[in-house]
């Protein structure tokens, strides 16, 4: 079985975020790998090992897809060192600026000339917040759609995938044959840390450079002249007034309901 | 045509999602709702769609969707799409409403726009990003945009209404059947308001201790949701469906109040927009105070019940 993972390079949720021609300002602040991605990564490594424990061969793989700049290939870098095998990052100057749309469009041709089984997604990149990617992927792909896994269920020799899809409105039991696209919530599991052995081996596992022509894609398919909404601007909200802070000294929850009245909020 | 709406219902009741998406689709013109049920569910659904402001609904009906739901209803979207081209095609912002956004803008080459929280007659939609520190207006260039709204971002205009009535059946290509639904349990639903509904929301994190007792008898004296952090439904001291943040729901009421929290980055992710926020907490240090317009350094177990007497006291 080939699985693959796509991961996302994102500023660190910490950092303050600023916007520049109404794009996020990457440069000026620390990237590390999307955290909801190491679930996925976690979640495809949970299924390969056990199998190629049992085969005595790695013969099941996990592959990370990337899109991003060069210095995504750090973000590739602590997944492979978590116990993935290798790695594709699709870099081109082109692809600055890519929409949810454009960037479907590069994940779902290096899927398809990847021949894969599975494809796991986090449920959302933490800078972006669309949680889209892992529908769009389907819709091109033209497979079936397992997201917002709480649970996933792999049966290896028929072909076969079953989930518990966990969102606001309950849960559902899905299933489906492979090839399918699998998003996973962050209740899933526990990603591991990785540990020194894995961070040694993964110096020497190979990250596939892609450029949009290896996949048959021209620059006009993509980046930031082929994106369908334009942002025609990006305004800083002012910053939150300094709030009033007491100590409770005995009297804060009547004067809580004071402030609430004062304020006609209640 | 002007603008299309997907009419969210539940149980044999419309949401309050399709009046606000109503309200925003009426400054692009005139205005299609869409419904999909299942066989011979929708004429309960159709009586309830002329509260709100529509010109016409076409109700789709089909089993196809509670089987293979998001491929189905997808599929059965794009096609109206397709033959109708909107201006916009406005869905309310949930997961489920994200993707079958995503997918029917790939299936329908049109532009997408996620999480709007405004949208003007030129179609320019407005998002909150990075925890509401910037706003951003943006237009989808295609001839279709496609747009999903959050919840509670405009008080609904309920007009009354009688829209033409268009019915359609609908079977879902092989394409869509991919994934089959074997089971479905809908989330348990409480007395207290929705949380992206609610104009006051009462969050209780670690600091309850699992005890949420004080919480909600604040929150049922204000009316208020019961939101929780990742800590408190990790515990299992309250529904998942409840948590707040970045993996959870995204809330902007008028008022949040957060009870032992300590204001993670991705909790704040979910609150960070609400108008007034306000915090109790034992540690004066917590990262919470920096977002709090009014901040208690104090034990929750002292302050809310004194607030929630005191209330009760000026009520009655
Ligand atoms: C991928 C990912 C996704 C996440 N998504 C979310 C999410 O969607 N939502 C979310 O909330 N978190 C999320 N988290 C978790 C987040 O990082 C925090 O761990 C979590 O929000 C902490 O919850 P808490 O504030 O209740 O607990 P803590 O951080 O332990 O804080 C408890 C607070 O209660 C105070 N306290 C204790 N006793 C009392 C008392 N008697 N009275 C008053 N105060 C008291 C303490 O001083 C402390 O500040 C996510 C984390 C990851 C890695
Ligand atoms: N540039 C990218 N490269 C690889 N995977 C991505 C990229 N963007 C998004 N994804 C995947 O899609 C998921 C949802 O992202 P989003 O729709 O941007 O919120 C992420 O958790 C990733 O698994």
């Amino acid at each position: 079985m080939k699985i693959a993972v796509c991961v996302k390079q994102v500023p660190d949720s910490w950092a303050e975020k600023k916007m520049i021609d109404g794009k996020l300002d990457r440069d000026g602040v620390d990237a590390v790998l999307n955290d909801l991605d190491e679930y996925a990564i976690e979640e495809a490594l949970a299924i390969a090992e056990p199998l190629n424990e049992a085969a005595g061969a790695p013969i099941h793989t996990v592959t990370l897809i990337s899109m991003g700049p060069d210095r995504a290939s750090e973000a590739l870098r602590k997944g492979l060192s978590m116990g993935a095998d290798d790695a594709i990052l699709i870099t081109d100057p082109a692809l600055a600026g890519s929409d949810a749309l454009a960037t479907s469009k590069v994940l779902a041709a290096t899927i398809s000339a990847g021949g894969f089984d599975l494809v796991f997604c986090g449920t959302e990149s933490t800078d972006a917040r669309m949680s889209v990617i892992p529908a769009m992927l389907a819709e091109r792909l033209g497979w079936a759609q397992l997201t917002f896994a709480g649970a996933v269920r792999v049966d290896e020799t028929g072909q076969e995938i079953e989930i518990d899809r966990s969102t606001e409105f309950g849960v559902e039991k899905m299933k489906a044959k492979f090839p399918a696209v699998v998003g996973v919530i962050e209740k899933i599991n526990e990603p591991r840390y990785p540990s020194f052995k894995g961070i040694m081996a993964a110096k020497k596992k190979v990250i596939d450079n892609k450029s949009l022509a290896d996949l048959g894609l021209s620059g006009a398919d993509v980046g930031k002249s082929a994106a369908w909404s334009v942002v025609e601007s990006a305004t800083a909200r002012a910053a939150r007034e300094k709030g009033v802070k007491i100590e409770d000294g005995g009297e804060a929850g009547n004067t809580l309901v004071d402030y609430l009245l004062e304020k006609r909020l209640v | 045509m002007s603008a299309l709406i997907l009419i969210d219902h539940a149980a044999g009741q419309i949401g309050k999602s399709a009046g606000e998406l109503a309200t925003f689709a009426e400054r692009l013109g005139g205005v299609t709702g869409l419904i999909l049920a299942g066989s011979g569910q929708g004429d309960a659904l159709l009586a309830e769609a002329s509260k709100i402001a529509l010109n016409k609904v076409i109700l789709i009906e089909s089993d196809d969707f509670a089987n293979y739901s998001l491929a189905a209803i997808s599929e059965a979207l794009s096609a109206q799409v397709k033959a109708l081209s909107p201006k916009a095609f406005l869905i309310a912002s949930s997961s489920r409403g994200k993707e079958i956004a995503g997918r029917v803008a790939i299936a329908t080459d049109s532009g997408l726009i996620t999480d709007a929280i405004d949208l003007d007659s030129s179609r320019k939609s407005t998002q909150s990003v990075f925890g509401g520190s910037f706003s951003v207006l943006a237009e989808v260039t295609t001839p279709t945009a496609i747009i999903t709204i959050r919840p509670s971002s405009i008080d609904p205009s309920y007009d009354e209404s009688e829209p033409v009535v268009e019915k359609i059946s609908f079977t879902a290509s092989d394409r869509s059947k991919l994934a089959q639904v074997l089971s479905s349990e809908a989330a348990v639903k409480g007395g207290r308001p929705e949380l992206t509904e609610a104009k006051i929301v009462i969050s209780g994190g670690r600091g309850t201790n699992g005890d949420f007792a004080p919480v909600e008898e604040l929150a049922d004296l204000l009316g208020a949701a019961v939101g929780a952090s990742r800590a408190a439904t990790d515990a299992g001291w309250y529904p998942h469906t409840h948590q707040v943040g970045q993996t959870g729901k995204t809330v902007s009421p008028q008022l949040y109040l957060a009870c032992g929290i300590s204001g993670a980055i991705q909790h704040r992710a979910g609150m960070q927009t609400s108008k007034t926020i306000v915090a109790i907490n034992k540690d004066p240090e917590a990262p919470i105070f920096e977002v709090a317009d009014f901040g208690v350094v104090g034990d929750l177990f002292k302050v809310l019940p004194q607030a929630s007497k005191s209330l009760a006291g000026r009520k009655s």
